[in-house]
């Protein structure tokens, strides 16, 4: 019989975490047994990718740091070459509950990427002042796009479908905000159905959300520009099956 | 104009476009980043031998005083020589990144092969 999460593969990336990253692949891979774990290690300069390795994660190493979205490229290259079916993203820092997993998941009968949106009613996480303007933008323009109630568009928990995996193998953005904010715009208009279940978010390991005004301010602005400049590229169209095999 | 100045012109012309071409000469320059500065090099050598030239062209563009044509040129060659350079490094940064992807799903590869092959015998 197969198992639930046969073909599902957690993308985890990391950078210096060698203190969470362990625990939580192991909470992972414990609760759901089947699961496929790829760390990618963002060019830490600590011990992350050893502590991963030990816990049972496949372990893929940048040479140096390129973010969460190079990161997650690599994720997608190696779902896509090893012929997982799902890709979902956790954060090493042990953030994101993995309780939420399956519900995230079991979404993805009917959706091509889910967000785990962090405000939806579950949990108690809780931003103020601009940081919180830039997420009501976001919001309201991604859901518009999307044609779906995003409430959560910033939030790094999230399942890519094959489709989604297939498209973002080959063109899931880079830049800083492009992981969250334009990978919504490129799914979006590469018609995949976007969705979005409620999750609950623990506080984060090491230190707190920043309520710093100005770099609040900072980031509406780098925001506001992530997301126009996504707008005024070209669309970019899902790959065929057979072009990525 | 003093022979002095006639002379300053000219000679610092002379002096980029040597530089331009011995950087080229010794493959340090590639054609096409050499483009702009060629161009801007020979145009300084021009208007420095026949400094009339520089009248002439302001008159035809309607700028009153010809000295604030070679500065607006200048910043001009400038401008798009910096806008290329912003672009060719996206670019590096763009190959750059694909390569580090591409190592680290290699090397995790090796890993996984050389652990099956050390399973087998």
């Amino acid at each position: 019989m197969p198992r639930p999460f046969d073909g599902t593969l957690i993308v985890m990336p990391a950078l210096n975490e060698e203190e969470a990253v362990g625990n939580v692949v192991r909470e992972v891979l414990s609760a759901y047994p089947g699961i496929a774990c790829l760390v990618v290690d963002d060019g830490s300069m600590d011990a992350t990718g050893a502590e991963a390795a030990a816990a049972g994660a496949i372990v893929a190493t940048l040479p140096f740091n390129l973010g969460v979205g190079g990161a997650m490229r690599v994720g997608f290259k190696y779902a896509l070459e090893h012929g997982y079916r799902n890709v979902v993203q956790v954060d090493s820092d042990g953030q994101h509950d993995p309780v939420g997993l399956p519900a995230l998941i079991e979404q993805l009968n009917s959706s091509d990427l889910v967000l785990g949106a962090r405000f939806a009613g579950t949990g108690d996480y809780e931003v103020r002042g601009p940081r919180k303007w830039a997420m009501l933008m976001l919001s309201g323009i991604l859901s518009r796009l999307a044609r779906t109630r995003l409430t959560d568009t910033t939030s790094g928990f999230r399942a890519s479908g094959p489709r989604a995996v297939r498209l973002f193998a080959a063109h899931y953005p880079a830049e800083y905000l492009g992981d969250t904010v334009e990978s919504l715009v490129i799914a979006s208009r590469a018609s995949l159905r976007v969705s979005q279940v409620a999750v609950a978010m623990r506080p984060r390991a090491g230190g707190r959300p920043s309520h710093n005004p100005f770099k609040a301010a900072i980031y509406l602005g780098r925001a506001v520009m992530a997301l126009f400049i996504a707008l005024l590229r070209p669309p970019v169209i899902l790959p065929s099956e057979a072009s990525t095999r | 104009m003093t022979i002095a100045t006639y002379l300053l012109g000219v000679f610092s012309a002379l002096l980029t476009l040597g530089v331009v071409i011995e950087m080229l000469r010794r493959r340090r320059l590639r054609e096409r980043h050499a483009v702009w500065w060629l161009l801007a090099g020979s145009l300084a050598l021009l208007v420095g031998l026949f400094p009339d030239i520089l009248g002439w062209a302001a008159g035809l563009v309607g700028v009153a005083v010809p000295t604030n044509l070679i500065f607006f040129v200048s910043m001009a060659v400038l401008f798009l020589v910096s806008i290329q350079h912003s672009a060719e490094l996206t670019d590096l940064e763009t190959k750059t990144r694909v390569l580090a992807e591409t190592a680290a799903l290699q090397q995790l590869r090796i890993d996984e092969l050389e652990k099956s092959i050390r399973k087998e015998p």
